[in-house]
């Protein structure tokens, strides 16, 4: 290894390593106490068995010695020995969380802080030491101890060397062990002829006598034991007829499993897939940006030739114009990923809330492989965790108050991702006792913000959860009720271009609705003129355009203009004067009004003239200048010029509050 | 490059450097060509709200929005003038790429250490603070510019605050 920096291999055993212990933390919920599923556990063992492999190659010593407990654990679990309880299983997870806290340490290069991994270490010894004894076949370990020796039947699958193992290597280190008996039966080997020399077609009967501990023998075997039957016996429990009937019968089940492990593994996507930085894939999307402007070029130009004379020019271009859009579609569905991505860590905390707060819940997830933008998944994982330890903590009743009001005891969360036109809506509904009408009332009354309980539709009384420092907990737990949280929610949702949605049932649970666009990287806009610059407006903003009559444009003293629009008055905004551009002196009749709606709160935006509607790329401003107020980026249009995208949310928010005051 | 072969070990006066000289209000500078990222032709520039007039606005730099700063206009020199002889200088300043428009852009011109002399103070448009020195060559004058430090400086206002603070 001398002159190769391990560095580089750092990041990947890195990511490789926790993506191990999400496997294996998804893994551990799904683990039924009471009939332990062996693929599972299996699965389990293997995530913490490469950690341990990764760490001991890369030298994190400690994270290997650790490793090493844990999955010292794990196979006494996986060979049946010891039957996994809900503490163990909570052990366990615990058990995770500290060994992710140790890798978090070793990427970044610090110091850890290693009494929580210790303390578990301690308790995972423990729990070892007491497991000898009550385990499933102690007689069978015990023997095995004295037995001094093991019969190992070792039968390679045919595709063993594609993995660039050898058995032969493995024999040798066996022989190091103690002395070996090696049988080879090759009853399945095929004539000459039909001889594939890259199969295995061998396998073998071995017998080890020596002091050996069984775990010193699946140690030799750990790179071969998904590519291989391997059957490792006590020697004085095999010669006894058990050998002829404990033997084959395994061997149909467990290929039977290995099968069906091998389908489930298939179904959840093929494998094939490679990483790729996402600066890559940004760098990539840049670039089919460009040619689509350059395409889109291309395509005014070409309305000026004679279609008769340019006829084969213009059949290409109208192909590349196909291509192109086919193009940017596959690019940036290479950015999308699929919201399991977040959904997957709920059943994690759906159970450590539901034990701290002593409640029973069932979690339930649906459309797991509803694709969308990885920024947004990113950044949507906050605010769906708040709502569901909202729903846990004030929706979902405890087992007695549910029962008491004829509910089944344990309660049911799910979340739910679909795709609805050119959105994306994920759910967080539960069963529980839904919004408290009264209460929030009262609860809006006591901060102050006005309402008329009588009057107010409950879709307006639910809104105000959304206003800043609203928490209707009766008692402030560590888990919620702090009051900030649903406009926090409610904020970040909304910067990604979505909106959220609350439908409650007293005593029937609630459902929160989010909806989000499926990518941050375009956005349906609407191009409009101001004098001779043209501004983008997102079309999800914009509610309706209409010709003002010179009446419906009224000036308040003291605050600027108002527009009438259906007997509304709204506040007017001048694009010109916003932006503080030239303006034209034109009469109000003559330009158009934009009704456009933020937070709830609308504004009449007065432009010159509707260019188009067009899909454009955002891009950023800030890269290589600043932010600007009441811009939320630029866009390049199909003549190559830079237009700005109009911060709608910012002008409401500002407009409205001018008008307020 | 010979004299710097010739001494390999030679002092830091050997040491020859190139600078893209440009000119604005009759005065010749001189700017890092290691800075300069390409030249351009002054074209269709979208104007940013609320900035200030010397700030000309953004562009499309092969997909990448960047602010085109005009000098001319930030050192108040009369005679401003765009038409198919204004050019722009592309510079990367930091990890930033900006756009500077200027009077127009002579050669690039090799200077040694030991023809640079220290700025006086003295009246140029540019503020002696972003100057770093006098380089003289062949009885030509040469302002040269820290462009880094000028458009990053307060005034110019390219970069939002926070980010001159990270800085």
């Amino acid at each position: 290894m001398a002159g190769i920096d391990l560095k580089r291999f750092h990041r990947a055993f890195f990511e490789e390593s926790f993506e191990g212990l999400d496997t294996m933390e998804a893994a551990l919920l799904r683990l039924d106490p009471a009939c332990p599923d062996a693929e599972t556990l299996n699965g389990i063992f293997r995530a913490a068995h490469s950690i341990k492999g990764g760490a001991g190659t890369f030298g994190f010593s400690d994270i290997s010695d650790y490793t090493h407990v844990l999955e010292a654990l794990l196979d006494e679990m996986r060979a049946g020995r010891r039957a996994p309880s809900a503490a163990d299983i909570d052990l366990l997870l615990r058990a995770s969380d500290a060994l992710r806290q140790l890798l978090i340490a070793a990427r970044d290069e610090q110091a850890a802080d290693r009494a929580p991994a210790d303390a578990i270490h301690a308790e995972l010894e423990a729990c070892l030491r007491g497991a000898a004894a009550p385990a499933a076949a102690p007689a069978q370990a015990a023997a095995a101890d004295q037995a001094g020796g093991w019969r190992i039947v070792f039968a390679p699958h045919a595709s063993l060397f594609a993995s660039g193992n050898d058995p032969l290597r493995i024999l040798r280190e066996l022989a190091a062990l103690g002395a070996i008996e090696v049988r080879v039966r090759d009853a399945a080997l095929p004539r000459f002829a039909a001889l594939d020399a890259e199969s295995c077609h061998l396998s073998w009967d071995i017998v080890l006598r020596g002091d050996v501990t069984r775990e010193a023998i699946v140690e030799l075997f750990a790179w071969v034991e998904d590519e291989c039957t391997l059957d490792i016996a006590p020697l004085a429990a095999t010669v006894p007829p058990p050998a002829v009937a404990e033997a084959p019968p395994p061997a149909p089940a467990s290929a039977a499993a290995r099968a069906e492990a091998a389908r489930g593994e298939a179904a959840r996507g093929d494998g094939a897939s490679i990483r790729v930085s996402t600066a890559k894939i940004d760098a990539m999307i840049d670039l089919v940006g460009e040619l689509v402007i350059t395409q889109a070029m291309l395509q005014q130009q070409a309305t000026r030739l004679d279609p008769a004379v340019a006829e084969a020019l213009l059949q290409g271009l109208a192909q590349l114009d196909r291509h192109t859009r086919h193009l940017q579609d596959a690019v940036m569905s290479t950015r999308m990923l699929p919201v399991e991505a977040v959904f997957s860590r709920f059943p994690r905390v759906v159970h450590d809330l539901a034990a701290r707060l002593g409640k029973q819940v069932r979690l339930r997830t649906f459309g797991e492989s509803t694709e969308l933008d990885k920024s947004v998944i990113e950044k949507i994982a906050d605010p769906l965790t708040h709502l569901v330890r909202n729903s846990l903590d004030h929706g979902i009743e405890t087992a007695e108050a549910r029962r008491r009001a004829g509910k089944d005891a344990v309660g049911t969360l799910s979340l739910r991702a679909s795709h609805q036109g050119g959105h994306i809506v994920i759910e967080v509904a539960d069963d529980g006792a839904g919004l408290d009408r009264a209460r929030i009332l009262a609860k809006a009354g006591e901060r102050g913000i006005a309402c008329e309980a009588s009057s107010m539709s409950d879709g307006d009384v639910w809104q105000l959860i959304f206003a800043p420092g609203f928490s209707t907990a009766a008692q402030v737990t560590d888990v919620s009720g702090r009051g900030v949280g649903m406009d926090v929610v409610k904020r970040n949702i909304e910067s990604l271009g979505g909106r959220v949605e609350l439908a409650s049932r007293a005593g029937h649970g609630m459902t929160v609705t989010i909806r989000l666009p499926l990518t941050l990287a375009i956005v349906d806009g609407m191009s409009v003129a101001v004098g001779d610059d043209i501004f983008i407006l997102p079309l999800p903003s914009i509610i309706e355009s209409l010709q003002p009559q010179e009446a419906q444009i009224k000036r308040v003293a003291g605050q600027g203009q108002v527009a009438r629009v259906r007997d509304e008055y709204l506040p007017l905004v001048a694009l010109h004067d916003w932006f503080s551009l030239p303006a034209r002196p034109r009469a109000a009749h003559e330009a158009i009004l934009v009704i456009v709606e933020a937070e709830r709160r609308k504004v009449a935006l007065l432009v010159d003239a509707l260019v188009g509607q067009q899909q454009v790329v955002i891009k950023s401003l800030e890269t290589h200048y600043k932010r600007v107020p009441g811009i939320s980026g630029a866009t390049i249009l199909g003549d190559g010029r830079v237009a700005l995208i109009a911060d709608v949310g910012e002008i409401v928010r500002i407009a409205t509050r001018a008008a307020a005051a | 490059m010979e004299a710097v072969n010739a001494h390999p070990a030679g002092a830091a006066a050997d040491i020859v450097r190139e600078f893209l000289t440009f000119t604005l209000g009759g005065e010749e500078y001189g700017v890092d060509i290691l800075k300069v990222q390409e030249i351009r032709g002054y074209d269709t520039v979208t104007r940013m709200p609320g900035a200030p007039d010397f700030m000309k606005g953004v562009i499309n730099l092969r997909g990448t929005i960047v602010p085109v700063v005009d000098l001319r206009l930030k050192f108040r020199l009369a005679d401003v003038r765009y038409d198919e002889f204004t050019v722009m200088v592309i510079l990367n300043v930091g990890k930033r790429i900006v756009g500077m428009v200027v009077d127009g852009v002579s050669d690039v011109v090799e200077l040694a250490a030991g023809d640079i002399r220290p700025a006086p103070e003295f009246g140029s448009a540019i503020d002696t603070r972003f100057i770093t020195g006098l380089g003289t060559r062949d009885e030509r004058m040469l302002i040269l510019v820290d462009i880094e430090k000028l458009l990053s400086s307060a005034d110019i206002g390219l970069i939002g605050e926070a980010a001159a603070q990270a800085a």
